[in-house]
């Protein structure tokens, strides 16, 4: 092969590789199809490519600035570094890119309810706010443990007018909020629209989400272009489901000269158990509609993620992430939660911006990976979101810090 | 010729419709788990679908939920599934058994190893949920090539173009989902039964099975006159969830399986 060729997926059954698909419930497949189709034409129609444009502009606030962070470059060292400011959108996270590109396909499927899942609250507050501005009724389900730790996100849907519906089966957390979606969506499937919020689940959500999220890579090679007049030489995003990553890789996955890490979220280490680093500690198996990497014990049953950071804490990861994996075209590295606190304080100090801690995950790794880099090397990091929904676990680990040096 | 046949074509002669009962295999432990499922034909099931338990199980309401997570938290696992049927095929060689679960305990299992041992053990057929024809290639075909027969579930969303594509492969008997939802949700209505009925028909000889909120002994027999096969699943479970200990539970889901067994035997009767 001369030219690589890593953008063409998914096949039209939603393969990348054998990763992907559509593993549902018959009573899903007819809609599922529909979405398919209705996607396709959505994608091939300048109207829909207008009115997306509009909103990603005048709503979102996009184009995010590519900020060349210079007190993080100096404190490393090293490769020189740019954040995309994702953190900046309306709503404070990429999520809304995605959530603006699903209501409009909803609204032209005339569809009047839509129901999403939510970790750390950012996709249900991306979700909300959209519902809100199309004046759609929205329904949000999320793990009884996320909303203890996320209460400020909470009450931010309930202002938005959404319902927020508590996930009390399994560890109460993300995984648990998409089996209750799916119930939902399966129950009121002729009415109602599954906003997902990253690139899992049946096809042709994995693409769907991704097409919709590229628009970060985009603008990072356009503003890149315009700043340094080249490529970077490497881009780093941290990975849960994995949309963030999945919207700033794929416009550079031909690119073979560009260097591309995905973090995951390795909790209290990966040989602990406690992690949520689906491509490290876990192995191929089938859940929420697609075939993917997952967190399974011997017996093919699913084992409860962990991580310090809600929008990480599952325990599969995008099926294209699986293929890029598989084949090795992009480097899939891990932090703990510990590594991943001590880069969110670090930002704060340095750039004077609060990272969500997910997104200081990205952040661990840079500070790993910039100091051994030279000078001349440019490396983007996906600044995914923003940290003030973070406070109170941030507040409780430093008060648990200070009784541990007492 | 598979039992699935031999028992549907039985029931034909005598003009009446399968009990077909569902609980989950190791719920709420193994040894009750069994003695409930080696009950169930001499209290009148027909037709058993054995759950395989799994942490996510996304097309079931809570019943079943609550039922899985019984289960595994007894340490049930799939080659202890696997070794119930076993176990019941020791005392009967002619009740039909099928294996109901979703596609990842098998897949980590491997496939074919799971066929060849669901074979071995005495599995009839597979009703696998989140496997749909568009993936028959992974379980549906290899099972079929081995004899076991694969269940499919077609629902009111799978419309006339579709069926085709659903029944390519369906075996055994087919599985019509009343009603849009998880299981344990409300029943349908006879009339939405009656006219999907006529519409399956169209399609397939298949016998056909009604199941989702079928509770009472009255709904079943509203089936029975309209359908091959009453599939009950949630109310039975329901009996092991509020049983205070093992034998109540055998005695609870045994006692409302007799009293199914019975409104599904005088359905037509009483109809004709």
């Amino acid at each position: 092969m001369t030219q690589a060729q890593y953008q063409n997926g998914p096949d039209s059954n939603g393969l990348f590789g054998q990763f992907g698909g559509r593993y549902v419930a018959e009573t899903l497949m007819p809609l599922i199809l529909d979405l398919s189709r209705e996607y396709e034409a959505a994608k091939h129609d300048p109207a829909f490519a207008a009115e997306l444009a509009y909103f990603q502009r005048d709503y979102v606030g996009r184009p995010s600035p590519l900020y060349f962070a210079q007190r993080l470059t100096e404190h490393c060292g090293g490769a020189k570094i740019y954040l995309k400011r994702e953190e900046l959108n309306h709503t404070g996270a990429h999520k809304i890119n995605n959530c603006i590109g699903q209501i409009l396909l909803a609204r032209r499927m005339g569809k009047q309810r839509i129901i999403a899942e939510t970790g750390a609250g950012m996709h249900g507050v991306a979700t909300a706010t959209v519902a809100a501005r199309f004046g759609l009724q929205c329904v949000i389900y999320m793990g009884s443990t996320d909303i203890e730790r996320q209460q400020a996100n909470v009450f931010r849907m309930k202002l938005l007018g959404a319902e927020v519906i508590p996930v009390t089966a399994g560890t109460g957390t993300l995984k648990d909020a998409m089996n209750e979606a799916l119930r939902d969506w399966v129950t009121n499937v002729q009415s109602t629209f599954y906003l997902i919020g990253t690139v899992a689940g049946p096809h042709p959500y994995p693409a769907m989400v991704r097409d919709f999220q590229a628009v970060i890579g985009k603008e990072t090679r356009e503003q890149l272009q315009a700043a340094e007049g080249r490529l970077p030489d490497s881009l780093v995003a941290c990975i849960g489901g994995g949309s963030n990553a999945m919207g700033l890789f794929h416009p550079f996955l031909n690119d073979e000269s560009v260097e591309i890490i995905g973090v995951e979220a390795a909790g209290h280490g990966i040989d602990t158990g406690k992690h949520a680093a689906s491509l490290n500690g876990g192995r191929p198996g089938v859940l929420h509609g697609n075939r993917t990497f997952l967190l399974q014990d011997e017996d093919g049953q699913i084992i409860d993620a962990h991580s310090i950071s809600a929008g990480l804490d599952y325990p599969g990861i995008g099926p294209e992430h699986a293929w890029l994996h598989d084949i090795g075209r992009v480097q899939y590295t891990s932090v703990t939660d510990h590594e991943a606190l001590a880069a969110f304080h670090q930002c704060c100090r340095l750039e004077g911006i609060i990272p969500a801690l997910e997104s200081a995950h990205a952040l661990a790794e840079v500070f790993k990976r910039a100091p051994t880099l030279p000078g001349d090397h440019l490396m983007v990091v996906n600044l995914s979101g923003r940290g003030d929904k973070d406070m109170q676990t941030v507040m409780h680990h430093l008060d648990l810090a200070k009784q541990e040096t007492h | 010729m598979s039992r699935l046949h031999t028992r549907f074509n039985e029931l034909k002669a005598h003009n009446r419709a399968a009990l077909v009962t569902f609980v989950t295999s190791g719920d709420p432990d193994y040894d009750t788990s069994l003695a409930i499922l080696k009950g169930l034909p001499d209290a009148g099931a027909d037709v058993i679908e054995l759950g395989m338990p799994f942490t996510d199980p996304m097309a079931d309401g809570p019943a079943i939920q609550l039922a899985n997570i019984r289960a595994l938290a007894a340490k049930q696992t799939l080659a202890k599934t696997l070794q119930m049927v076993r176990d019941f095929r020791v005392g009967n060689a002619t009740t039909p058994l099928v294996l109901m679960g979703y596609y990842n305990p098998i897949h980590s299992y491997g496939v074919e190893r799971f066929i060849a041992e669901a074979s071995e053990a005495g599995v009839d057929g597979l009703i696998v949920v989140d496997l749909p024809p568009e993936h028959n290639g992974e379980l549906c075909d290899p099972a079929q090539a081995a004899g076991l027969d694969f269940i499919r579930l077609t629902t009111p969303t799978t419309d006339d173009n579709r069926l085709p594509t659903v029944l390519t492969g369906s075996s055994g008997f087919v599985y019509y989902v009343s009603v849009a939802g998880v299981t344990g949700a409300g029943a349908a209505t006879a009339e939405h039964v009656s006219d999907a009925l006529a519409r399956l028909r169209r399609h397939t000889d298949l016998p056909i099975s009604v199941g989702f909120g079928i509770r009472t002994p009255e709904q079943a027999a509203a089936i029975a006159r309209l359908a091959e096969g009453v599939v009950v699943g949630s109310a039975l479970v329901d009996q092991i969830a509020k049983a205070n200990h093992p034998g109540e539970a055998v005695e609870g889901v045994l006692g409302l399986c007799r009293q199914l067994a019975e409104g599904v035997r005088k359905a037509r009767v009483s109809a004709g």
